[in-house]
């Protein structure tokens, strides 16, 4: 069989290692969307005291380099510290995989991009955010280009349905521009929050619908 | 684990069928000579009678006269000539309608044609893929000069009701052209009953070889030349003639019985029941009836189509998907999302189109290694769970 993917990435395409779901994940995030066209998500288990990956498992809805690229990193980080784990590159998820086709790469950054931002969100439900940038709406925004609309499979920002973002005293309030009775938006709702209470000054965050 | 392959993407190309082979073969290697006018050499008079015996052929095939078909390198070509050299011809208005799901050929003719200053109407298409008989009445001005909406769909196999388009074409005096690349020789298109000007035709789509096709222009309709050489196909086209392509193209109708679209069909009805009884949360894209008798389109939600479709390879199964993964261009079908699919709808859509050596046993050999594949990729992807947990609280 002819292909464009190395023997490597094959191999880990048909049995990719570490999938799966870690219930009550110390850490955990989503990145992309089926509008975009591939989405990983990415669950660690932390070691307290060491900052270590204990565990590391990952869910995939995407082409050959997605899945392969997911199955390495996940090897790559486990047994590593936090900041160790951080550092992992695309350039070196690639070369552990006998190389990616260039085509191919933005599919494969998702999965990195899914084990850093899943390491922050346990950095941030831990306390242990040492950049201490005071939340702003920029901020908040960026985040809920993270939170998906089901409805369309683009993000809540770039579908329009956020209508409002105030940040007052450690309460965030997100306006959304949905009726309350939508079937939708209990999920968009526990997705938003999930999103923007980890952030470190955040104390409270209020969803409201438009209707 | 070498298996004999499994091809089912035969809307893209086609197995050469050896009988074409064998017509083509003496103008290969004997009669090689231009085709010449009956005043010159012996060899050349023959090339030419085949050309025109391949012609006559072809244009019997659309109830048309030999001097209504030329030939030409493929339905792209085809359709090329018939939007562009329309456009160049053309001394009406400068409006052009087309649908959202032409293949590119006819839509970055389109476009090409719109950056040119003509204005263009892009039909929408329903769930099934139809454009809307009254919207296409209503998209028709003084202005327009061309309506283009192609016989069936490459992707989702949809057969447009190409007869009332016609009618009302002619009513209201506007050129129709059709691509039919998908549905000659598979789907009945007399153009003495059907209103149709232009028809693109293709032969790698029924086994015939690659580079070579045809267009119908009905008697007295308005083409302008641009590929310009010789006096060619009418001093339509110049260029040396392919008469081995030419002799192999008619050949290749000739070998379609109706049997063989009828086999075709069963395959396909087969492909389809099966997929939605036995594997979950799949949708059929197209019409379940009016499409033509070789395609299958199925999405598998929750998947991603490029995934899909390199464990078939690895099964040995040839299929093509919709996925942006897939394609080049990185991007999604503009068909699935035409018939009001999501990205995510076209990421997981895989087309299933039969040939003369597909077999039913391949059928179910498919659908079984479909189901593993599936239920293994549903297995890893974060999609698609929310009902799983739901069915366990039950």
């Amino acid at each position: 069989m002819k292909s464009p993917y190395s023997e490597t990435v094959l191999k880990h395409f048909r049995h990719p290692h570490n999938v799966g779901k870690i219930e009550n994940a110390d850490g955990k995030a989503i990145e992309g969307s089926p509008a975009c066209g591939d989405m990983v998500s990415v669950y660690i288990n932390v070691d307290p005291k060491a900052k270590t990956i204990s565990d590391i498992k990952f869910e995939s809805y995407g082409c050959a380099s997605n899945i392969a690229t997911g199955s390495i990193i996940t090897e790559l980080a486990k047994g590593k510290t936090l900041d160790e784990a951080k550092k992992i590159t695309w350039k070196q998820a690639a070369d552990a995989l006998g190389g990616l086709p260039k085509i191919k790469a933005h599919c494969s950054v998702l999965a990195i991009e899914g084990l850093r931002s899943a390491i922050t969100n346990y950095e941030e439900r831990h306390g242990l955010v040492k950049d201490k940038r005071p939340t702003t709406v920029d901020i908040v925004r960026k985040r809920l280009k993270k939170v998906m609309n089901p409805l369309t499979g683009l993000d809540l920002v770039r579908t329009s349905l956020v209508q409002n973002i105030e940040v007052k005293a450690g309460v965030v309030r997100v306006v959304v521009d949905l009726p309350a009775a939508n079937q939708f938006a209990p999920a968009i709702k526990e997705e938003i929050m999930e999103k923007i209470e980890p952030l470190w000054d955040v104390k409270n965050v209020v969803v409201e619908f438009t209707e | 684990m070498v298996k004999k392959p499994i091809y089912l993407d035969n809307a893209a190309a086609t197995r050469l069928d050896e009988r074409v082979l064998e017509a083509m073969k003496p103008y290969f290697f004997d009669t090689y000579a231009v085709a010449t006018s009956e005043f010159a050499y012996s060899q050349g008079i023959e090339a030419g009678e085949a050309l025109e015996k391949a012609r006559g052929a072809l244009a019997a095939a659309l109830g048309a006269t030999s001097e209504e078909f030329i030939f030409t390198s493929g339905s792209t070509e085809s359709s090329n000539i018939a939007l562009k050299g329309a456009a160049l011809a053309n001394k009406k208005g400068k409006h052009i309608i087309v649908s959202k799901i032409e293949d590119f050929s006819v839509l970055y003719s389109a476009r090409a044609l719109e950056k040119q200053g003509f204005k263009l109407t892009y039909l929408d298409v329903d769930g099934d893929g139809f454009i809307d008989l009254d919207q296409l009445k209503n998209a028709i001005t003084r202005e327009t000069f061309l309506v283009s909406i192609q016989h069936a769909n490459q992707e989702i196999g949809t057969i447009q009701d190409i007869a009332t388009i016609g009618k009302i074409c002619r009513d209201k005096g506007v050129l129709f052209h059709t691509d039919a690349t998908h549905t000659f020789a598979r789907v009945p298109l007399d153009t003495r009953k059907i209103a149709v000007d232009l028809v693109s035709v293709s032969a790698h789509t029924i086994h015939g070889p690659k580079g070579i096709g045809g267009l119908y222009i009905r008697k007295g309709t308005k083409i302008a030349k641009w590929m310009d050489g010789g006096f060619q196909e009418f001093n339509l086209r110049g260029g040396m003639e392919n008469i081995p392509g030419a002799v192999g193209f008619a050949r290749a109708v000739e070998l379609v019985t109706p049997q063989e679209n009828k086999k075709l069909q069963a395959m396909r009805d087969r492909i389809i029941d099966r997929i939605l009884a036995k594997i979950p949360d799949t949708t059929l894209n197209g019409h379940r009836r009016k499409r033509v008798p070789q395609n299958a389109n199925i999405t598998f939600h929750f998947v991603e189509g490029e995934s899909i479709t390199l464990h078939l390879d690895m099964h040995g199964f040839a299929v093509n998907t919709g996925s942006a993964c897939f394609s080049r261009s990185l991007e999604s079908s503009h068909v699935i999302m035409g018939i009001g699919g999501d990205h995510e709808r076209a990421h997981g859509s895989i087309r299933f189109t039969f040939g003369r050596y597909n077999t039913m046993k391949e059928v179910d050999t498919i659908v079984k290694a479909l189901t593993d594949i599936i239920s293994e990729l549903r297995s890893i992807s974060p999609l698609g769970k929310e009902k799983e947990k739901e069915e366990e609280k039950r």
